[in-house]
């Protein structure tokens, strides 16, 4: 079985995220990390190969970005990824979420997987959808939000939340699954394997090469145009307090919930 | 054709509260923009003609009924590219929920149309439909426009509101669709499983609510006692639910309950905006977090930065004292 898994460079969570107020896209300066969602589909995918249920011949990342975004790769390689393929072209740059998906799809249809994985959202776009997109163009059953998967013949059974409860939903391969951050608690990666990522394969890859359609993807191929960007309406800010002293900390919220006739 | 189409998930013989909003939000629309407000529908036996006519309440004029296996995206997205395809929408809308990403998502890819997702607002201007959607944690919202038709919206839990806008029966029309042969492939095995006992919290004034900060399944006591000395009950987040700590029936969010106590108190809470969406109309909201950066500190109206462990026996004893005073 091939496994391919989707990751993305995202700006640290602890750098403030911001727009540039001149392209209207996100400012992708500063520090850099793997979408930490997307540790958990590369963890599941280690979970199959070492699980022994099916046997796993390849597990490929493969992410699509600017020249930067190779680091996510070797991120991805180090945690146990095999090999890895960047797609990387100015004519992507500005794509949309149907854009990007379709871009994803024509390389993972070069690649053939009989599993692709993914997580459950970028930490930047927060978009949740890609999953579904890609399946759509693969002709594969797709299932977001995936917190519990085990292999069945040629079938996953999977359990996730959705409106009503607890749903189990079997899916048979080839598919695209998008896991939860419960799956799992994704491994470290050892310094033996981070040193060993730049030895893996990686390759990257123009539109061209995987047969993708200019006019579908970039900023002109978008169907979305975002035509402004604001601020939230203003809210009053609450009170913040900073525990130094809990006694006095407790007296304080004690006399706030009283104020409030929320203690009668 | 013009119009817009809506998408309503049903379970057990009754509509899900937030399609009605997107049903509802959907009518508001085409009376602006112009053109038919019609719902589609996708199950089985239990969608009789009576419940899908029932959406004329909310406004819709025509409900497009698909036999199909429920609780799954992919038959509806096949029920709506079809719909589409032979009548001509020129909007597909989804209120908040798992299944009308998954498919917004596939119809995008399908028809090859833009999608906009987590919506809070949507505008009319000169015949086409603006979406507004927050970003990034909520601090900034854009405007997004869509080129060429259709455009898909997928909306936030609880954005829309319902509105009965007395209209009468909806025109009801059966329409059979093929499934693609992927469609079949993902079957449903058990649907809407209860994790956990069955505990009530939506009739409570007060939540006490815990998330991961808590640590482990025990950490709980220190809100149950807390709950227990502010005669309220208590409340879970997402992560400690899947984790097992909890029970699902005391999780508030986009795929649990939507709850506006009088007092909310998180402990341990990031702020979400999963969770977010489903805790932001309580009146006060209280927030316990060693985070200063902490999400939920943007809005929430007190807010104390500290350990959650020194903080609820003391505040529960205080509280006590108080009450027993
Ligand atoms: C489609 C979808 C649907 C979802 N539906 C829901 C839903 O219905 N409900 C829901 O809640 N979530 C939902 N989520 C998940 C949501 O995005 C968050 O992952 C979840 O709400 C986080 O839960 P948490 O705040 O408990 O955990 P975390 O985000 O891990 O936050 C834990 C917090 O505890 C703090 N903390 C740690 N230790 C301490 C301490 N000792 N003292 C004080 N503070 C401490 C940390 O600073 C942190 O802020 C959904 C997600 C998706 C994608
Ligand atoms: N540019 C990209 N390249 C590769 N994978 C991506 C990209 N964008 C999103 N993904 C994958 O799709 C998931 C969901 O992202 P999103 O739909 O943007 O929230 C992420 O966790 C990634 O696994």
């Amino acid at each position: 079985m091939k496994i391919c898994v989707l990751v993305k460079e995202v700006p640290d969570a602890a750098v403030e995220k911001r727009i540039d107020p001149g392209t209207k896209r996100l400012d992708r300066s500063g520090e850099k990390n793997l979408n930490p969602f997307d540790t958990h589909a590369i963890e599941a995918a280690m979970q199959l190969k070492e699980g022994g249920a099916v046997s796993v011949d390849e597990i490929v990342a493969v992410t699509m970005g600017p020249e930067s975004a190779f680091r996510a790769l070797h991120k991805a390689v180090s945690l146990g990824a095999d090999r890895s393929i960047h797609l990387t072209d100015d004519a992507l740059a500005g794509s949309d979420v149907a854009a990007t998906g379709y871009a994803l799809a024509k390389v993972l249809e070069q690649e053939g997987p009989d599993l692709v994985l993914l997580g459950q959202q970028s930490d930047d776009g927060e978009c949740y959808t890609i999953g579904a997109v890609v399946a759509d163009h693969l002709k594969m059953p797709s299932l977001t939000q995936v917190i519990k998967m085990d292999v069945e013949g040629d079938k996953l059974r999977c359990e996730r939340q959705a409106e009503y409860g607890y749903d189990t939903v079997e899916v048979s391969l080839p598919a695209v699954i998008s896991v939860g951050d419960a799956i799992n608690e994704p491994r470290y990666p050892s310094l033996k394997a981070i040193m060993g990522a730049k030895k893996k394969p990686l390759d990257t890859k123009a539109a061209g090469d995987v047969g993708i359609d200019a006019g579908k993807v970039g900023e002109s191929g978008s169907r979305t145009a975002v035509l402004a960007i604001n601020p939230p309406p203003a809210k009053d800010a609450g009170e913040i307090i900073e525990d130094e002293d809990t006694n006095e900390t407790v007296e304080k919220i004690v006399n706030w919930l009283e104020e409030r006739k929320l203690l009668a | 054709m013009s119009g817009i189409l809506t998408y309503a998930l049903h379970y057990e013989g009754a509509f899900n509260k937030n399609s009605l909003g997107a049903v509802s939000e959907g009518a508001k629309l085409a009376k602006e923009i112009g053109g038919e407000a019609a719902a589609v529908v996708v199950g089985g036996d239990d969608l009789t003609d009576e419940l899908c006519a029932s959406l004329g309440n909310y406004g819709a004029t025509k409900v497009y009924r698909v036999k199909g296996p429920e609780g799954l995206g992919a038959p509806v997205v096949d029920a709506m590219a079809k719909i589409i395809g032979d009548d001509g929408y020129s909007y597909a809308l989804f209120g908040g929920g798992l299944l009308g990403f998954e498919i917004g998502a596939g119809l995008t890819a399908r028809l090859g149309a833009g999608v906009t997702m987590e919506v809070t607002a949507v505008k009319a201007q000169g015949g086409k439909l603006v979406a507004e959607r927050p970003i990034l944690q909520d601090s900034a919202i854009v405007d997004v426009d869509y080129v060429g038709e259709p455009g898909i919206i997928i909306g936030r839990l609880n954005a829309f509101d319902v509105v009965e806008s007395g209209g009468g029966a909806a025109q009801v029309v059966d329409v059979e669709v093929s499934f693609e042969e992927h469609s079949n492939r993902a079957v449903m095995v058990q649907r809407g499983e209860q994790r956990g006992a069955d505990v009530n919290i939506e009739d409570a004034e007060i939540l006490v609510a815990g998330g991961r900060g808590l640590g482990k399944a025990e950490g709980f006591e220190l809100c149950e006692s807390l709950a227990g000395a502010l005669g309220g009950a208590v409340a879970a987040t997402r992560a400690v639910v899947d984790a097992g700590w909890y029970p699902y029936a005391a999780q508030i969010g986009q795929t649990g309950k939507t709850v506006a106590p009088k007092l909310y108190l998180a402990a341990g809470i990031s702020g979400a905006i999963q969770h977010k969406v489903g805790m932001q109309a309580s009146e006060n909201i209280v927030a316990i977090n060693k985070d200063a950066n902490a999400p939920i500190f943007e809005f929430c109206d007190l807010g104390i930065v500290g350990d959650l462990n020194a903080i609820m026996p003391k505040l529960t004893e205080a509280v006590k004292a108080k009450k027993g005073g």
